[in-house]
């Protein structure tokens, strides 16, 4: 395209499918202890493991 | 849902529904913002090209412009529905794996802004029997399901008033990992005054995180961090900090995590000098937060500082821009591989996979809910834990939260501080307006600098 680049994918809905395992960071925990943001946390689901406890 | 805006002189667009985020030119940008979705006719709306024409614009460019936004909407990155709010439905209590440990409700400074009233959290002076911190382990463990990953966040008051305990707590810890199968990652909070080279050692070594407290310039920081008999504090915690830091990137580069983190009040608008100033010092991953205050108090943040502190934000993303040494922890946003749509859904989960734990065990949703005694959830020693409250702060997803549900930035944000809502709205499910647009606008920071 010529005019609109494209710097994130649409892929919120994807990532259910191996979504919800937990293993993150709780995201209050982790700089701020105050105003709550989840967008700049990390997944840590590298073994991809299947959806469980959601 | 779509939001447009423009940050560093560009313009970028964010179909909420998807995740997709599109950096346009200009004329892009102004076509989308005077178009109706969904677009089913082949060619661009007459009126609309009228309107941009006489504005300047190029037909034959716009048309083509045109063509590209149809594809992608018919690619679903532009323009979707909203196919999230099904997974809504699916969520329920999970198991916990995130505790806030308020080992010392003890302080020893006397910070003005102070949520936690000066560190005794209105509760009087108090540190954590070991015993009590023991059981706390216990009750993670034993409430922690399948999750491997653990987190142990030694938080207070100042955790380092109560220091043997937090040593012992993490060797009991450690001791368990083995036989459960977990993995215990610690973080811990400080003032930093008490630091000293043996707790510097120590927090390097076994502290996967450690946050380290300061406002930024001397003046700011002694202002408003003041020690017990009213002297600043800056010069006693800035070398110990820069100290820990040295020593923890000399060590394994996995435990070179930190954070220097600071608070901002209308008594420093100019907050992006105060973070410039943390990276003067040589840190580079660094925090700044907003206080966190009833609107009455002199250096609360008012509705009528938004145009000041957004003015900030904007500064301090075109500063960031150009020193991409530094992460600025609210402008951090990985754009491919961020946290999967039910951690979004679901927030901070506090009361649900987070909690927190008082010197006498009382368990509460998380640390700013402490003190509020219609909160209290459980206790450590007697294993109880109220199942009803998890189940209400389960509710409070992002599609119970109506302000939120209309909200472009909502898979960014989480749903805001569930805290903070039931302090100031009185309901789990209102967030706070201001804070509401301190992070749309960080959201667009955050944007801006992952683009560059």
């Amino acid at each position: 395209m010529k005019h609109i680049k494209t710097i994130a994918p649409a892929a919120l809905k994807q990532s259910a499918e191996h979504g919800g395992c937990g293993e993150c960071q709780a995201s209050c925990q982790s700089a701020c202890k105050t105003s709550c943001t989840v967008g700049n946390q990390s997944c840590r689901n590298d073994e991809q493991r299947p959806t469980e406890n959601v | 849902m779509i939001h447009t805006f423009q940050n560093m002189g560009r313009y970028f667009c964010v179909d909420t529904n998807s995740g997709a985020v599109h950096e346009l030119d200009k004329p892009a940008c102004t076509l989308l913002e005077r178009l109706t979705p969904p677009l089913n006719a082949e060619e661009c709306p007459a009126d609309v090209l009228a309107e941009l024409e006489l504005g300047g614009f190029d037909r034959a460019e716009l048309c083509e412009i045109y063509t590209e936004l149809r594809e992608l909407e018919q690619s679903g990155q532009l323009f979707t529905s909203d196919e999230c709010e099904a997974f809504a439905a699916s969520l329920r209590p999970a198991p916990l794996k995130s505790m806030c440990l308020n080992v010392a409700h003890d302080c020893n400074l006397r910070c003005a802004y102070c949520f936690a009233a000066q560190g005794d959290f209105g509760t009087g002076r108090e540190l954590m029997p070991l015993a009590t911190a023991k059981a706390a382990v216990d009750f993670l463990l034993a409430h922690s399901g399948n999750r491997r990953n653990l987190e142990l966040d030694f938080f207070g008051g100042e955790p380092l008033m109560n220091w043997s305990v937090v040593v012992d707590t993490v060797a009991y810890a450690r001791s368990l990992e083995p036989a459960n199968g977990k993995n215990f990652r610690f973080t811990i909070t400080t003032n930093g005054l008490l630091l000293d080279d043996e707790k510097i050692a120590f927090i390097n070594l076994e502290m996967a995180n450690v946050v380290l407290s300061l406002d930024g310039r001397r003046h700011v920081h002694d202002d408003m961090r003041p020690t017990p008999n009213g002297h600043g504090s800056y010069d006693l915690v800035v070398p110990q900090y820069q100290k820990l830091v040295a020593e923890r990137q000399l060590q394994d580069p996995d435990r070179s995590e930190y954070y220097v983190r600071g608070t901002f009040t209308r008594k420093n608008l100019n907050f992006a000098q105060d973070v410039l100033h943390m990276a003067d010092l040589g840190f580079r991953k660094l925090s700044m937060e907003p206080a966190v205050l009833e609107e009455a108090l002199p250096f609360a943040l008012r509705e009528a500082d938004l145009p000041a502190i957004l003015a900030e934000y904007d500064r301090l993303t075109e500063q960031l821009a150009t020193r991409r040494d530094i992460d600025f922890f609210h402008f951090m946003l990985d754009l491919g591989q961020g946290p999967c749509v039910l951690k979004r859904l679901r927030g901070c989960s506090c009361g649900n996979e987070y909690c927190a734990v008082t010197p006498n065990g009382d368990i509460y949703p998380c640390h700013q809910f402490v003190g509020l005694e219609d909160w209290r959830m459980g206790s450590v020693h007697t294993g109880a834990w109220d199942a009803q409250k998890q189940a209400e702060l389960v509710r409070a997803h992002l599609y119970n939260k109506p302000e939120c549900r209309e909200c472009w930035a909502k898979f960014y944000c989480g749903g805001g501080c569930n805290a903070a809502n039931v302090l100031y709205r009185g309901t789990l499910f209102k967030p706070t307006p201001l804070s509401c647009e301190l992070e749309r606008k960080r959201v667009e920071c955050a944007i801006a600098l992952a683009a560059c």
